[in-house]
Formats: structure tokens, sequence, C-alpha cells
């Protein structure tokens, strides 16, 4: 990969750095008049999501790391992997736990997530902000409870748990921020 | 913005003309480089009337000072400066520089004229003065003068991450002094730095003071900011040349190009340069200051990226 020097640190520019891949976040100049010149750079480790602050000396240079991002749509998960596919190229990728972390919760299937690729093999997986999924358990609500506030837990299909107004019952659809784990409404269509 | 700097430039005239100040124009495009192994200019080597390649002027310092030799008396100047490879929040490759002399003055005197100067164009603000010495064991507990490189690297590691960076003493001095000193100074309003390494002050006096060398330089931070570099100037023409010859010495070290000595320079000192105390102020960061921007490119009617 192409070699950066700090002068071209930019803002999601992505570098090895100890050997791991990370995203510039910031990159500040520094220099006092009659001094040598530094640069400040905020990275967050991509591996980790550690984010900390760097000095080098101006002109220093670091290693492009292969790391892009792809739309990439959810196809299954056998437990051990969740598999991905290029729409495209058709081309699939499999990620383990650690790269998919909490997304699990919100992959619905043929839906289209973030994926981001480190060599070619998925780091992580961002899900869709929002996502529509069933209602898998939850307790009965009152019939006719439709005005008074309180919610109680329903568990959606992949296993999320998310808190909902009394009068959904097991069965419906119901759309979630997955940013928040928060219920939006009702599914817009059935 | 484009009111606010016409306005700058008119107080700073003003400034100069209640106190018998001449302006003067000196060359952007000049034969000789600097030295200043911290410093690149751009070379201007394309066109009819060059007989060699011309550098643009990183500070008007060199032809300031001939007209001193020449008997000008006190001058200032307000002069568009070029350093290469200086960008970011507070630098801008190309800037504008106020730089003056002042024939009879130490740095002492010439510290109260800046703050004069300073308060003229951003109103009151308290003033403070530190040496360098002391500022550095005020706030970090060292002794610049004295720790040991690998002291003030420890120090360094013991509050920021830096990576594989190494080099000498000055350059872990610069580093304490940018990364740890300076936020430091944010909310102080004015404070001067005083009397430097003599490593560290190239084109100044060198006198010992408590048994270390210090260069009569100082510089001026308003709230944390730098704004003013300044010095009670060195006038010995030998001595100008061996530091000279010393820069490029550090240059060929680091495997820098050498630059040629400014010869029209050092035979004016020759001639005799008065003793004066000389400054250079960034005006584009005077400006920042007095109309409360976080960012240079705030300041410049185009900046490095749309000029």
């Amino acid at each position: 990969m192409a070699n950066y020097s700090t002068n071209e640190f930019r803002s999601g520019l992505k570098v090895m750095l100890d050997g791991e891949p990370c995203s510039i976040l910031d990159n500040e100049f520094v220099k006092p008049g009659k001094g040598q010149a530094f640069n400040r750079v905020k990275l967050r480790n991509l591996n980790s999501g550690r984010v900390w602050e760097r000095t080098f000396k101006s002109g220093e240079s670091l290693e492009g790391a292969d790391v892009m991002d792809r739309t990439m749509e959810y196809l299954y998960t056998d437990g051990e992997f969740w598999y991905f596919m290029e729409p495209d190229t058709f081309e699939q990728y499999q990620a383990d736990a650690k790269a998919v972390g909490d997304a699990h919760l919100w992959l619905k299937e043929q839906e289209r997530c973030e994926v981001t690729l480190y060599n070619d093999s998925p780091l992580s997986v961002a899900p869709p902000n929002f996502v529509e999924l069933e209602i898998i358990e939850t307790d009965p609500g009152l019939k006719g409870d439709t005005a008074q506030g309180g919610s109680k837990p329903a568990t959606l299909s992949t296993g999320a748990v998310v808190k909902v107004p009394l009068f959904l019952s097991q069965g419906e659809v119901i759309r979630v921020d997955t940013r928040t784990g928060e219920y939006q409404g009702r599914a817009s269509k059935s | 913005m484009l009111r606010a700097r016409a306005t700058l430039l008119g107080r700073i005239r003003h400034f100069f003309a209640e106190r018998d100040v001449l302006e003067v124009e000196t060359p952007l495009l000049c034969s000789a480089g600097v030295t200043d192994p911290a410093i690149e200019p751009f070379v201007v080597e394309q066109g009819a009337s060059l007989v060699a390649a011309r550098f643009l002027q990183s500070s008007p310092e060199y032809a300031m000072k001939r007209l001193l030799a020449a008997g000008s008396g006190p001058i200032y100047q307000l002069a568009r400066a070029f350093r290469d490879g200086e960008a970011g929040g507070r630098h801008n490759p190309e800037f504008s520089l106020l730089e003056w002399y002042q024939p009879g003055y130490d740095h002492h005197r010439l510290m109260g004229e800046v703050a004069e100067l300073v308060q003229a164009c951003l109103g009151d603000k308290p003033v403070q003065h530190y040496s360098y010495r002391a500022l550095f064991q005020q706030e970090l507990g060292i002794d610049p003068f004295v720790a040991e490189p690998a002291a003030l690297e420890a120090r360094a590691r013991e509050e920021l991450d830096v990576g594989s960076v190494s080099g000498d003493r000055d350059l872990w001095l610069d580093l304490l002094m940018s990364h740890l000193i300076e936020p430091v100074l944010v909310g102080r309003g004015l404070c001067f730095v005083y009397d430097y390494p003599a490593t560290q002050a190239a084109l100044a006096r060198v006198d010992t003071v408590d048994d270390v060398l210090v260069g009569h330089r100082f510089e001026l931070y308003v709230d944390g900011l730098e704004l003013a570099n300044g010095y009670w100037e060195l006038t010995d023409a030998q001595e100008q040349r061996r530091r000279f010859v010393e820069d490029n010495r550090r240059r060929r070290q680091r495997g820098m190009a050498e630059r040629p000595l400014d010869e029209q320079l050092l035979a004016a000192m020759s001639a005799g340069l008065p003793a004066c105390a000389g400054v250079a102020l960034g005006v584009d960061r005077l400006l920042m200051l007095r109309a409360g921007c976080s960012d240079i490119r705030q300041t410049l009617a185009f900046d490095w990226a749309r000029s």
C-alpha cells in the first residue's frame, strides 16, 4: 500500500500504526516559529475502537491500511459466522462474532449493511440505521390499551429485546432505531 | 473580515507613524536563502531575469538589517513571508509579517513596545513575563538548561504519546514547549517568554546568565497563541557567519540541502550594524485574536488551497 506523509493526513484516511489498522480523525500542525514541526494526530484503532492522540515529527510517514467500506447484503448466519454478499459482484464474505459485534441484534436477511473490510476480510459491520423486525415473544397487552403510557419488553426475531408500548402483541412487525435500540413505530407495510 | 484586516493594518501604521518609525519595503525574491534548519523556503528557478535560483523570503530580516547598517534609523515593514510545508489551523505557507527594528533598544525595551502595539490592537489585557528557564521549572519542574535530553524525553512520554519521535535536546524542548506549556498559557493574556537557550536563538546576542548560556530572544504568546518572536540582535559579523555555517552543518547532518550564505548581509554587518532589537509578529494571527477566529484560514482572502 502507498505511504502517506504527515502533511497528507486527512480525516478518514486509513493507515497502519504499530501493526494495527487505524483511521485518522484529526491532524494538527504544530510548529514554534523557530523550531521543529510536529503533527498531533488523533486516531481510532479500527480493531479495538480506542481513540487516542499521537505526536509525529512533521514529514514522518505511515503505510496506508487496506481498509474499505462496502455496502453488502446480509445473507444468513450459521451461529459461528455471519455471511454477507456484495450485490454487484455476488462475492461472499464471512464475518466472525468479533467483527459483527452488537450488529447481530439487528441483522435481517437481504437488508443492506456497511461492512468494513481490512485486507479483504470483514473487520466490522454496521447495520442500517433502522430495521423492521417481528416480535416473537411478549406479554399480551390489554385489549383497548392504546393511549396509556407504560411499556413492556419484547423479544424480536434476532434475539434483541426492545421496550414497546403495551398494545403491541406477538407477531407484529415493528421499526427500531439500531443506533439506540429504541422502538420507533409499527412497520410501514405488512 | 476584509474590513477587519484593513482596519488592523491602518491601526498598525498609525502606531508607527506616531512613534516616527519609518515604513520600508524590501525585496521578496532574494538571492540568498535562510540557513535555519527548521525553515524551508520556496525556490524560484524559472525566469529570464534569473542568473541563479532565488528564494521567496521567509522574513524581511536580512534586507532590513542591511538598511539599518546603512543608517536607516528605526524601521518597520508589513510584508508577505513564505514557508514551504507549513500549513494548518495556525499556519498558511504564505502569510503576513510585521517586522520592526529599534536601534538602541534591548529586548526588554522592545517587549514593552510590542505590548503597547498589541494592546492598541486588542484592547487591554494582562501582561506577564517569564524567563524560559523559570517557565519550564514552574510548569514542568524541569530545568531546560541543565536537564539531559533523556530526562526531557522521559518527561514528554509521561504525558504524551510521542511514538518513535527522537532527536536532540532542542527537539524535546520544542515538543515540551508546544505540547505541554503553550496550552497552559491560554487565558493568561499577553505572555512574554525571554532568555532562550543559546541553541534556539541563532540571531540573538548571547550572554552567560546564572551560569548558563542564554540567547537574548523573546516570544510573545497571547492566550496561548504564538504571536511574535524578537531578539536583541547579534551585530558581530564573524559570529553571525559562524552560526550560519553551523546551521548548514546541521542541515547536512539531517540530509537537507545546504543554503548559500547571505554575503550581502554579512558585509553590511561588517560595515557596522547599530546595536538594536528587532521583532517579527504574525499579522494574520493578530487578526485571528482581534476577530476571535479559531483558524487562520478565516482571516485570509484566499487561503493556500484557494489561491
